[in-house]
């Protein structure tokens, strides 16, 4: 019994941090583009929509885990897609009542976090057949791996196109904005350029291993 | 008609859906290794919007004032049942089309773009035929975009490219190119 519960211990470990690196939703899934693109000219504005998405897919995960049994088989994305769309609902409306400014720069992004591919991928691949514990620390660790994700492009993204991060200046006046960097075609380069290096760090890696 | 003119054009090319929202990533990135799927997806794509636009004009005036937090819930559930709806019409219908279209069809359900078009319609609030309009303009710019998208990438089909890059990142360095090629549309109207 020991044995079979030290195990658990190790899968949920497992499960949460899996999320953060190993299968990291926006480095190495290429999941949930959209929003990883849309939202991440500041810092601020990346944290926001990493936590929102965070949340939605750890209610989702706990809410569809916990009705696993009574979801009949043949509705079961319909049903998911009910689930997800209430609890963004829900965060819409919980940004907008107490954090007001950082909704109206999010705008209709909020609500499209109903239909980020992460979160239904993650409700069929694991919540429907995990029970809700794992569930809901697999929503945390993938939310977080997206958050990060987020963070790392909002920041290079902040710093380059306005020389700023959190909206604390980092420059002294003579630097010049990348302004690209704020605008649309930024938001390709710098994730183009973030997976161009996570090829090479892997394929480094492979080299140095044989 | 001015004005359905400049929504026209501003959802085809000034906020081109693809790229300058980033809506529609994934089919962008996935399915452009070839140009004629991307030109069906692309069709397949305006005609869903177009039916969606319909449809949220229709929930907007009708049901949605009197309960405007169930908007995200109606519109997805209306967007899943439109394209099953359509899904069996067509195969009715026209079984050719039916097989061109494929495995895009029912995979329009999750493509962002739609969901958005229908909010951001609703935002700017437009009326029935200025969300077709709208739908018209937004559908075409996301198959312009997956078309010059595709065509990009069947050329670099011939080139040596090295390892490091291929796959999505040079996908995603290409669309960085073609989206500030788009940027230059920003100014078109505006002086006038």
């Amino acid at each position: 019994m020991s044995e079979n519960n030290s195990g658990n211990e190790h899968t949920s470990a497992a499960e949460f941090l899996k999320g953060l690196w190993d299968e990291n939703p926006v480095f190495v899934m290429v999941l949930g583009m959209c929003p990883a693109l849309a939202v991440s000219n500041t810092a601020i504005n990346s944290m926001a929509m990493g936590l929102a998405t965070t949340f939605v897919l750890v209610f989702s995960s706990i809410l569809v885990s916990s009705m696993r049994n009574l979801i009949p088989n043949q509705v079961r994305l319909t049903a998911y897609i009910v689930i997800i769309a209430t609890m963004v609902t829900v965060i819409d409306f919980l940004l907008a009542a107490i954090v007001p400014d950082i909704h109206k720069t999010l705008g209709a992004f909020i609500a499209l976090i109903v239909v980020n591919c992460i979160i239904l991928g993650r409700q069929e691949a694991f919540a429907a057949k995990n029970n809700v514990k794992l569930s809901a620390l697999d929503g945390l660790g993938m939310g977080l791996g997206f958050t990060f994700a987020l963070l790392c492009i909002g920041s290079i993204r902040e710093i380059l196109g306005s020389g700023t991060l959190f909206n604390v200046p980092l420059f002294s006046d003579k630097f010049e904005p990348w302004v690209i960097m704020i605008l649309p075609p930024g938001g390709f380069f710098t994730l183009g350029f973030l997976l161009l290096f996570f090829n090479w760090y892997k394929q480094r890696r492979k080299v140095k291993k044989v | 008609m001015d004005n359905l003119i400049w929504i026209f054009v501003s959802a085809l090319l000034i906020n081109n859906f693809t790229l300058t929202y980033f809506l529609g990533i994934c089919s962008f990135l996935g399915v452009t290794s070839k140009l004629v799927t991307a030109l069906r997806l692309g069709l397949a794509n305006i005609f869903v919007m177009v039916i969606t636009a319909i449809w949220a004009w229709l929930l907007n005036t009708y049901v949605l004032t009197y309960a405007p937090y169930l908007r995200l819930i109606s519109f997805i559930i209306v967007i899943a049942s439109t394209v099953q709806l359509v899904e069996m019409v067509v195969k009715k219908l026209s079984p050719e089309l039916y097989r061109a279209l494929g495995i895009f069809l029912p995979l329009i359900t999750t493509n962002c773009a739609i969901l958005a078009l229908a909010l951001f319609a609703t935002n700017k609030g437009y009326g029935l035929v200025e969300g077709i309009v709208y739908a018209l303009g937004a559908g075409g710019g996301i198959a312009l975009a997956l078309v010059l998208m595709a065509s990009i990438r069947e050329e670099t089909k011939l080139m040596d490219i090295p390892k490091v890059i291929e796959g999505t990142a040079l996908s995603l360095i290409i669309a960085g190119i073609l989206s500030m090629a788009f940027m230059g549309f920003a100014g078109m109207f505006s002086a006038s």
